[in-house]
């Protein structure tokens, strides 16, 4: 009776034949999901270079990327306008600097306020609204940005400094318009803001504990502890965010591209309209011909590459100060 | 004569009293008083633009705000008041919805790959390659989209549609889905997986019924959020859905319409009607994305609470 028994545990005991090859399977299952990532990047990537070939042939890639002059052509099948791609890259680059310039200490002064001085109650709050920043999606930022802001706040603030004694610098110097990279630079402040603060609350929260009440037990006022022991331990980790949100300020588009003025020109003034690599692709895609789309793909290929090279030197960064957990990671 | 300073017997080799302060204390204090308040200003300057814009929407988007806007499609004039956003509102979802029902599972299995087989170096290239889908430009996706599925050269040649705007979608949404999964997935305590091979458990059952199902509410919350991300995207569809005047049901030949191209077409025009439709699209968007992250929200917190 035992003998039985036993021998039909073992054999219920015993896998099947299927039951050990569902192991590779599974795992050639999940490699080919992981892999598909990196196809689809592949494909993106490889596509838009093949597509955007013929204008980086006829221009050069550095004729292009310090042309100053955009003429679009209407042919289906050769090269024939003139694509030089300076004035958008001028204008993505010089919008970023400032929207950077404006978000970072303002990011900086909200993860401190959250960190360390809100009481427990208001920090979650707090946080949620500044998240809440990210959540807007794009088009309602332009829209916000065409109807209100622009009129109300961006265009009187850029007045005032255009008639102060500034003004004379040609930089800061009149006309102000209302789509102005000024514009355009003040939306971006206002996107980029939430990553970056995101990213900075993330390290300030990985400084360790001890020095901070060590400081405290020296004497320190709060503000010295957040000078002198928690801005400078986090150093790397806002640089990291501002470079991340460096990356998402460069390829922002629909709140830019109704924003900054779409002239396909560049202007050395801060109030004057210009135009960015983002916007002039989708304010211009719609009546492009063959030959301009492979232009507009040449400079959404320049931007990847810019983007990408921002993105990975901010990942290796963040990378080196820690995991980051939730959205900050994103 | 001068002011006779009280001498301190009490204070042998210059010990100063803990109760004594500093001379510059007072400086000190100030300054990091002063610093606090404006600490207070910058998160102010965060919250009044999001006040303004919430009030903006909220007040411009009403008076086109009815049943109508959900129900109806757009007038063919922008002059003409009245009618919705029904073709937008559908073509939002539907693009949203393939996209996410592609992209979702994909993208929880290669964040499976990441925590199951993360050691490789093969892992670590994904891994990397992932975070920097990330900060891909949206219009940059837009654009190989286009050349990879609409275009007729070289491309696929499916014509502007769903399916092409969808694919942009899901192509932003994946590396959201990945990264967030797998640190969901890496939560999953150790002697929980343990336990399951000590009961004689294979991988493939531990991961997908043990590790998985733990990390499911996290998984969730991500995913959805990554949907919101998606719903929110305008630039990419310009370039892929490019946009209808009616519901479109096909999946690919036609184009397709969504919120935020509908909200271009009509802030952009000259005309009252259309700018308040624009608002009020911008209403629904910013109800369609908050609804979701705060579902995203609720699924946390109760897991937390378990």
């Amino acid at each position: 009776m035992s003998a039985t028994d036993t021998s039909t545990t073992k054999e219920s005991l015993r896998g099947s034949g299927r039951a050990r090859r569902a192991d590779p399977i599974f795992r050639g299952l999940v490699l080919v999901a992981a892999t598909s990532v990196l196809v689809v990047l592949a494909a993106m990537i490889i596509r838009t270079t093949l597509d955007a070939w013929p204008v980086f042939d006829a221009m050069g890639f550095w004729g292009f990327i310090s042309g100053q002059q955009w003429s679009v052509g209407h042919s289906r099948s050769e090269v024939t306008g003139t694509y030089g791609a300076f004035p958008f890259i001028y204008g993505t680059l010089k919008i970023s600097f400032f929207a950077i310039l404006a978000a970072v200490p303002l990011a900086i002064g909200i993860a401190l306020f959250i960190n360390e001085i809100a009481p427990a109650w208001l920090k979650r709050p707090l946080a949620s609204t500044v998240e809440l920043l990210a959540m807007v999606p794009s088009v309602v930022y332009a829209l916000v940005g065409i109807y209100f802001f622009r009129l109300y706040i961006w265009e009187p603030v850029g007045q005032f400094i255009a008639s102060s004694p500034l003004g004379n610098l040609t930089f800061f110097g009149p006309p102000v318009l209302l789509s102005s990279y000024w514009s355009a630079a003040n939306i971006l402040a206002i996107m980029i803001l939430p990553i970056i603060t995101a990213i900075c609350r993330e390290s300030f929260a990985q400084v360790p504990r001890d020095e901070v009440n060590a400081a405290y037990a020296m004497g320190a006022t709060r503000w010295e502890v957040m000078r002198k022991v928690i801005v400078p331990r986090s150093f790397s980790g806002i640089v990291g965010g501002t470079m991340l949100g460096l990356g998402r300020a460069l390829g922002e588009t629909i709140a830019i591209a109704f924003l900054i003025g779409a002239s396909q020109r560049w202007a050395p003034q801060l109030f004057f309209g210009g135009d960015a690599m983002t916007s002039v692709i989708v304010n211009t895609f719609a009546d492009a011909a063959p030959e301009a789309i492979w232009a507009l793909l040449a400079i959404g290929v320049t931007l990847f590459l810019i983007t990408t090279i921002v993105n990975v030197l901010a990942r290796l960064i963040v990378y080196r100060v820690g995991q980051f957990s939730g959205d900050a990671a994103l | 004569m001068s002011v006779e300073t009280p001498t301190r017997p009490d204070r042998p080799g210059g010990h100063v009293s803990l109760a004594e302060k500093a001379p510059n204390a007072r400086r000190r204090e100030g300054a990091s008083r002063l610093m606090t308040v404006v600490l207070g200003f910058t998160v102010a300057a965060a919250i009044v633009p999001l006040v303004l814009l919430l009030w903006q929407v909220l007040a411009n988007g009403l008076p086109a705000l009815s049943l109508d806007f959900i129900t109806q499609v757009e007038p063919l004039s922008y002059r003409e008041r009245g009618g919705g956003y029904l073709h937008g509102i559908v073509g939002t979802l539907y693009m949203t919805g393939v996209a996410a029902v592609v992209v979702i599972p994909v993208g929880v299995l290669a964040a499976i790959f990441l925590t199951e087989y993360g050691g490789s170096k093969y892992a670590y290239v994904v891994r990397f390659f992932t975070d920097v889908m990330t900060g891909t430009p949206s219009v940059f996706v837009g654009l190989a989209v286009y050349a990879l599925l609409v275009s007729g050269a070289g491309g696929a040649g499916l014509g502007f549609g769903t399916l092409a705007g969808a694919a942009a979608l899901g192509i932003l949404m994946l590396p959201i889905v990945v990264r967030s999964s797998e640190e969901m997935l890496r939560l999953v305590p150790e002697d929980l997986k343990n336990a399951s091979y000590g009961l004689g458990a294979r991988k493939w059952q531990t991961a997908l019924k043990v590790t998985l199902p733990a990390a499911a509410p996290g998984i969730t919350t991500g995913a959805i959020l990554a949907v919101a991300r998606g719903a929110g995207e305008t630039a990419p569809l310009i370039l892929t859905a490019l946009g209808a005047r009616e519901v479109v049901g096909a999946l690919w030949g036609a184009p397709q319409a969504d919120i935020g191209l509908l909200m271009v077409d009509g802030f952009t025009q000259p005309f009252d009607a259309g700018i308040e439709r624009a608002w009020a699209g911008g209403f629904t968007l910013i109800v369609i994305v908050l609804l979701l992250s705060i579902i995203a929200r609720l699924i946390a917190s109760r897991s937390q609470a378990r």
